[in-house]
């Protein structure tokens, strides 16, 4: 279903939800999380697929975040993440650490419709040891009865949340060999999606588009956001606006610096995003 | 003059190379890893057959599947090895890659975790790199695990750390007793400067060897077809260090 506005799409989000979103290298839908901040959202819990970056330190800076399950937050190049650093040190936000392929695990059992799924690797680490979700169990196929594995529960999060290039006239979305992002829109309850344009036509007819594509079974609204990932990379279609983080990170190093920012970004612009 | 960057890249390359080592067939490079993926494309640049998975790189992605797929890669063993630093590491290899003080990090919060967890173990060899060699990145005892150095007897594990690289010196890892041994010195470095500058003990030779300089065929590969290969994942790298002009 198509809305008018990112905004629109912000508005399906109630507060306290579960929304899972892609890093800075992968479609994050920058112009849905500047939305979500226009609207006020509160105690959102954002799970980092499988890690965290700008849309997430704003969103946090803001006030919308409750929680953060990812792997990692980071800001790349430009350094580490302000807004959540600060938001973590005063205890504002809970931080749940994951390890990247903990996080794709979780949410393929969402997929798959299973409780759990086994993954190797954790055992030693304080992550295993903080993730009282997370359970040690001797492989039941090992021949001595041993060989301990961890096992993930599934992760089901209410919205997907993501960029891609274009959507279809059937409600198809298309982001090429980012499949992260199918990961995560087959695995929630609900999947918004910003795109650039919308095209004629139906990309699952079209078996070069096919697998590049999200069926409309997942999508469950899509609005468009002209370089709605900016400043993440969009593809082959535009690159990363290093300078851009640049100037936030220096600017959310203190709140009254990142206050500014969010006045001069997001809160005076929600017309501009289409314009630029 | 030859640059610090420059001096790890080429260290990280002899590492890869290492004979005695297994085979680095397919090596990955992960999120934040400019100096890794300098010594990966040295090594294929000097015409070495390695295939490389550079996480981070805009084009050339190798994978369809989403960034699962590496770790799919790595649980079935096709990932010969992995890069990984830390915030904090310790004499037994074990990464902090959290943040210091109480969990998660409530002193110095680190970015997080990344897949260091799984890979370290799943990785035949992963060499470790840091370039600040300092008692507050070299500890006796990491604040937090992300990742064990070793693992106890009947835990499925592949590999463990083959080596740490520094601004300082190569420390060789030998898991069979958890400890790291010294096995170069970078130029004016010498082994009371490195253990002063160490939170960790470490194993020392009578005589230990320099690390020897990039030759001039390694440093014009770096400062040319390297750098142009990185440029566009690591513009703020290239520029540093090579003076490479960002683009707009």
């Amino acid at each position: 279903m198509m809305f008018e506005s990112p905004d629109a799409l912000a508005a399906q989000i109630p507060d306290g939800a579960l929304v899972a979103m892609p890093p800075d290298n992968s479609l994050p839908s920058v112009a849905l999380a500047k939305a979500l901040i226009r609207k006020g959202a509160r105690g959102l819990r954002l799970l980092g697929v499988p890690v965290s970056g700008f849309a997430t330190d704003i969103l946090i800076g803001a006030g919308c975040v409750a929680e953060v399950e990812t792997s990692a937050v980071s800001l790349g190049e430009a350094g580490f993440a302000p807004r959540f650093g600060a938001a973590l040190k005063e205890g504002r936000i809970t931080v749940r650490d994951a390890t990247c392929p903990a996080i794709h695990t979780m949410l393929q059992a969402a997929e798959k419709g299973v409780p759990f799924m086994p993954l190797r690797g954790l055992i030693g680490s304080d992550i295993l040891a903080h993730r009282p979700d997370w359970k040690v169990v001797p492989n039941p196929f090992a021949a001595d009865g041993k060989d301990p594995i961890v096992l993930l529960p599934a992760k089901q999060p209410d919205f997907a949340v993501f960029h891609a290039a274009m959507a279809d006239s059937e409600g198809n979305v298309w982001l090429g060999r980012r499949r992260e992002c199918a990961t995560i829109a087959h695995a929630s309850r609900a999947a918004l999606v910003t795109v650039e344009r919308v095209v004629e036509g139906n990309f699952l007819e079209d078996e070069r588009m096919a697998a590049g594509a999200i069926g409309a079974t997942y999508v469950t609204g899509f609005a468009i956001a002209e370089r709605g990932a900016r400043p993440s990379a969009l593809l082959d279609e535009y690159g990363f606006d290093a300078a851009y983080v640049a100037d936030y990170a220096r600017a959310a190093k203190t709140e009254a610096g990142f206050r500014a920012w969010l006045d001069r970004e997001v809160f005076s612009t929600p017309a501009k995003v289409a314009a630029e | 003059m030859i640059a610090p960057e420059e001096r790890i890249a080429a260290a990280l390359a002899r590492l890869i190379l290492d004979p005695a080592a297994p085979p680095a067939r397919h090596i990955a490079v992960g999120a934040a890893s400019p100096m890794p993926a300098a010594a990966c494309w040295l090594v294929k640049l000097m015409g070495h057959p390695v295939r490389l998975s550079l996480l981070h790189k805009r084009s050339g992605n190798p994978f369809t599947e989403g960034t699962r797929e590496l770790f799919d890669l790595t649980g079935q063993g096709r990932i010969d090895l992995f890069f990984l630093g830390g915030g904090q590491i310790d004499g037994q290899a074990n990464l902090n890659l959290v943040g210091t003080g109480d969990w998660p990090g409530m002193g110095v919060r680190f970015p997080g975790s990344f897949g260091s967890a799984f890979m370290y173990f799943m990785t035949p060899r992963t060499i470790l790199f840091r370039e600040e060699h300092s008692p507050r990145v070299l500890v006796d005892r990491v604040d937090n695990i992300s990742a064990p150095g070793v693992s106890p007897p009947g835990v499925f594990r592949r590999g463990t750390a083959q080596a740490l690289v520094t601004g300082k010196c190569v420390f060789r890892f030998h898991p069979d007793r958890a400890r790291f041994s010294l096995q170069s010195l970078h130029p004016g470095e010498t082994v009371e400067g490195v253990r002063a500058a160490t939170g960790f003990a470490f194993d020392a030779a009578d005589e230990v060897p320099a690390t020897p300089d990039p030759t001039e065929a390694e440093l014009a590969l770096l400062r040319g077809r390297v750098c142009d290969e990185m440029a566009e994942t690591y513009p703020e790298f290239c520029a540093r260090v090579w003076g490479r002009a960002q683009a707009a």
